[in-house]
């Protein structure tokens, strides 16, 4: 080793990732963990797993879009749908196996994305989250009105996928390798010129355009890599729940993911872990909680999904104000880390 | 001194207005290969203004600049680095969510090859071209300018010069034909200003760049510029060599009507 | 022919409705810089504020309008004041999610308040219809419109003329300059964000006098968004144009090719804007300085 790699491993500053060995176990203990979840769980535990790392993928994706590029989308669960009625569609028209559905997925969104967000990237400013309102709106409706594809408001319901036999603990198999993968993934383009660029596209675009990086390119990479994981996600959830209907993808849900990102931290693969793990448990708390005060025959969805959007609007909100680094700022203070907050201005 | 100087870049009659203002009028530059061309003037003369045509950001209304033959003004801004055009800018324009390391880096973005699918798996072509990149900003840019106990720390918070070397590396890292600096000495105490100056006298000498730069500090300019040209009001008003701009009366009587 | 003339004046007249909350969104714009993605949620919370005051309290529609805008004034005072302010200098990105958060908070809480069911507003609007030659208008819709009108050309008037007009006029042109001219530029902040509050309530009210208030009356709001794309985002004159444009658009492409097809109508508005012509049709670009 001569000096200058040396010094590359040089105390971590800027990120818990920066040093490659700590980070390498963490991965190792992620993996493993992941591995672990069918042996010790309940069979609820595991759907929650499932349905854990789904979010994860999803809230990854709009944390590559919204935290690093800068670029807000509002309409992130818009993509999700559009992942799952085509694997969906594909799986039951053709039978597809859940490997290919994933990628159908990924591809729709992707280019369903792009639809959306070439007019909208073209030019700076808010736009971006003028078009993805717009897109959850009217594929929503899309999705709802095109009954003679979608199945209307009853949507569409799908036959049991068996991985090796192994029933539900195969599945999640699946949907924790796709977890860690798409993880791993991400975290690598911000090793790179790729991920570099998308963090300075949002900070100074001109600069960026002075090293040579196009701009409008960066900004369609960063929003269609963020839809094609929704895609992906929105695949395996068509998959895991058997059944894709207009309602799993409304606005709420979409503010769900822009929570997830927030409340995890911008502009950090771990901060979207930690933050679709806490979304995912939360309205599950949530529900013990209501149930245990108001009782058993309380009337849940009535209460429920007001109290959801209160709540995800609250810590999008919240952390915003108070802690814009989020829980992954949390977890650095603990650890004696101090940080700048929002640098740079983000045209 | 006898010699064939080649331009490597000329502007030849531009034009640039903001609403009624007239921010460049026919001005006229030709920036010899090699050279250090200084562009001075007073504030708002439209150096700035000249800077950002030639990266493609504002737009001319009319004239022409050619840079090796080709027609700058029909590329778009971010083609610039490719053809060996880099910059700094006058307020400096680092990237703060980022490492100084991976800020310097972003200077040779156009030249990497990685893309999204080599990137995110991230193991032979990708991780061997990040660690080729590190080493070579460290073997060429870090100790020249003095920046090895600042690789991995943050840049909010960094001394103003250390911010200026910093920009001054990104806009080597990618191994530029032609460097433009706006201010470069701007912001700085005596001392700064002598080291920042020997700083670029070292890379002037080391490698064969072309070097064209904007301030207002005329001791520093008279020290590495091989010819100026003066802005005012933004008409170009004279240009020569440092001992003959000195003594045009035109830029004395620019430089007075301003205090 | 005649009936193309009816759902071109039906059109026009739910357009004035979409003006006012228009305005709410281009004032706040203008001034702040902020784009307000909780302008359809302040419509809609404005609109209960008032059907608090005059159904559930009791007060009647003249005490309740006067307290139900007063209200909405408040409420938007209070989001400016407690949660944009302290966020003054972050990041545009920040701000703007802030709005769409408090969209969602105002969404939640009219929720678990009012429930999903529709709550009727009292008749105020004369329901008897309106004939203009022999062309029919809706009594409501007709009355919404004339006093959308009114209510517009008050709101101009004071932006133009008033000395606290001048002030928002002068920071949306400038912040520095008119900061350094003495204008109390926080004071604009919350005075431009009143004023969207009222302006607001009062195109939810008008909208809810016909169909009542549920909480996802602020759903229009995509159709404002559509106003302020065609308008230019910063044009105070062009959104009345706009509005108007829009709701004839969307009401006679309805009329002919069914309803699915009007909702569809505000989308592919704000694509095609963005395609041709991003900065509105009165909207002005700016070269940015770098
Ligand atoms: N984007 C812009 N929009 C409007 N006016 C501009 C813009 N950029 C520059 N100007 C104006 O053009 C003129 C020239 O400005 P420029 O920044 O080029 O001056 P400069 O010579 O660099 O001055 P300084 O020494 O102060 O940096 C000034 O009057 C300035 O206000
Ligand atoms: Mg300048």
């Amino acid at each position: 080793m001569n000096q200058h790699t040396s010094f590359l491993r040089k105390k971590p500053k800027l990120d818990i990732f920066a040093n490659p060995n700590a980070e390498l176990v963490f991965w190792c203990i992620f993996a493993v963990g992941l591995m672990m979840v069918p042996v010790f769980g309940s069979a609820y535990f595991l759907y929650m797993a499932c349905l854990v790392c789904i979010n994860l993928v999803a809230t990854v994706g709009l944390n590559i879009t919204v935290g690093y590029a800068g670029l807000l989308s509002i309409g992130h669960s818009a993509f999700l749908g559009v992942g799952a009625y085509a694997s969906a569609l594909a799986f039951l028209h053709m039978g597809t196996p859940l490997a290919l559905n994933i990628v159908i997925g990924a591809v729709s969104a992707f280019s369903v994305g792009l639809v959306f967000g070439l007019p909208a990237l073209r030019i700076k400013g808010v736009h971006l989250a003028i078009a993805t309102l717009a897109a959850q709106y009217s594929l929503y409706f899309i999705f709802q009105q095109w009954t003679s594809v979608t199945g209307g408001d009853r949507g569409l319901s799908l036959p049991k996928t068996d991985i090796l036999g192994m029933g539900d603990t195969g599945f999640y198999y699946v949907v924790a390798f796709v977890a860690l993968i798409t993880s791993i993934a991400a975290r690598n383009l911000f090793r790179t010129r790729i991920g570099r660029s998308f963090i300075a596209v949002r900070e100074k675009d001109y600069a960026a355009q002075v090293l040579g990086i196009n701009v409008v390119g960066v900004k369609l990479m960063a929003f269609g890599i963020g839809a094609a994981y929704a895609g992906i996600a929105g695949a395996l959830l068509a998959a895991f729940l058997r059944i894709v209907n207009p309602d799993q993808f409304t606005l709420t849900s979409s503010v769900f993911f822009l929570a997830a990102v927030v409340v995890g931290g911008r502009g950090s693969i771990l901060g979207a872990m930690l933050g679709a793990v806490f979304m995912t448990l939360m309205p599950e708390i949530l529900r013990e909680g209501i149930s245990f005060a108001m009782g058993p025959e309380a009337d849940m969805a009535s209460v429920l999904s007001p109290l959801r959007e209160i709540i995800f609007g609250a810590l999008i909100v919240g952390f915003l104000i108070f802690e814009p680094r989020g829980l992954v700022g949390i977890v650095r203070r603990i650890m004696g880390h101090r940080e700048v907050v929002d640098a740079g201005t983000g045209h | 001194m006898i010699q064939q100087l080649e331009n490597l870049l000329q502007v030849s009659d531009i034009n640039v207005s903001f609403g009624g203002l007239k921010a460049l009028s026919n001005v006229n530059l030709s920036v010899p290969s090699n050279r250090v061309t200084a562009v001075i003037g007073p504030n708002g003369a439209g150096k700035t203004t000249l800077f950002n045509v030639i990266s493609g950001f504002y737009s001319a209304d009319s004239g022409s600049i050619q840079y090796e033959k080709m027609d700058l003004l029909t590329m778009p801004a971010h083609s610039r680095s490719k053809i060996g055009i880099s910059r700094t800018f006058q307020n400096i324009a680092l990237f703060p969510g980022m490492s100084v390391l991976e800020n310097i880096k972003l200077g040779a973005h156009a030249q990497l090859k990685t893309n999204v699918f080599s990137a995110a798996i991230y193991l032979g072509s990708a991780a061997r071209e990040e660690r080729a990149i590190s080493e070579r900003i460290y073997d060429r840019l870090l100790n020249l300018l003095e920046l090895e106990d600042y690789a991995d720390r943050s840049i909010s918070g960094l001394p103003y010069g250390i911010q200026k070397r910093i920009e001054l590396a990104r806009a080597l890292a990618g191994e530029p034909k032609l460097l433009m600096l706006d201010e470069p000495f701007a912001g700085m105490n005596t001392a700064e200003k002598a080291n920042m100056a020997n700083h670029m006298r070292q890379i002037i000498e080391r490698t064969n760049i072309t070097v064209l730069l904007i301030d207002h500090d005329m001791e520093s300019i008279m020290s590495i510029a091989d010819s100026i040209s003066v802005l005012n009001f933004g008409s170009l008003i004279a240009s020569g060599t440092p001992s003959e701009i000195q003594k045009n009366p035109a830029v004395i009587d620019a430089y007075l009507g301003e205090e | 022919m005649n009936l193309f003339l009816e759902f071109s004046l039906v059109g026009i007249a739910s357009g004035g409705i979409y003006v006012l909350s228009a305005l709410s969104f281009v004032i706040v714009y203008k001034a702040t810089n902020i784009f307000n993605f909780a302008t359809g949620e302040m419509m809609m919370f404005g609109t209960y504020f008032f059907y608090v005051f005059d159904t559930q309290l009791g007060f009647g529609w003249i005490v309740g309008l006067a307290a139900g805008l007063t209200s909405a004034a408040i409420l938007a005072m209070i989001i400016e004041r407690v949660l944009l302010r302290p966020l003054l200098g972050r990041p545009h990105l920040v701000l703007i999610m802030v709005t769409f958060g408090v969209g969602s908070i105002l969404r939640g809480l009219a929720g678990m308040i009012w429930g999903p069911t529709v709550r009727q507003l009292p008749e105020i609007l004369p329901r008897t219809p309106i004939f203009i030659g022999d062309i029919l208008l809706p009594g409501k819709l007709a009355w919404g419109f004339v006093i959308a009108g009114v209510i517009a050309a008050l709101f101009m008037a004071y932006y133009k003329y008033s000395r606290a007009g001048i002030a928002i006029r002068a920071t949306a042109t400038d912040q520095i300059t008119a900061e350094s001219l003495g204008i109390n530029i926080r004071g604009v902040f919350l005075l431009a964000w009143a004023l969207a509050g009222v302006l607001a309530a009062a195109s939810g009210i008008i909208t809810a006098s016909v169909n009542g208030v549920t909480p996802q009356l602020g759903l229009v709001a995509l159709n404002v968004l559509a106003v302020v794309m065609l308008a230019g985002m910063n044009s105070v004159g062009g959104v009345i144009l706009a509005g108007l444009f829009i709701g004839w658009i969307e009401t006679v492409v309805g009329a002919y090719f069914g309803a699915a097809w009007q909702s569809f109508v505000p989308y592919l508005i704000v694509l095609l804007v963005m395609i041709v012509k991003p900065s509105g049709l009165f909207g002005e670009e700016k070269v940015e300085r770098i």
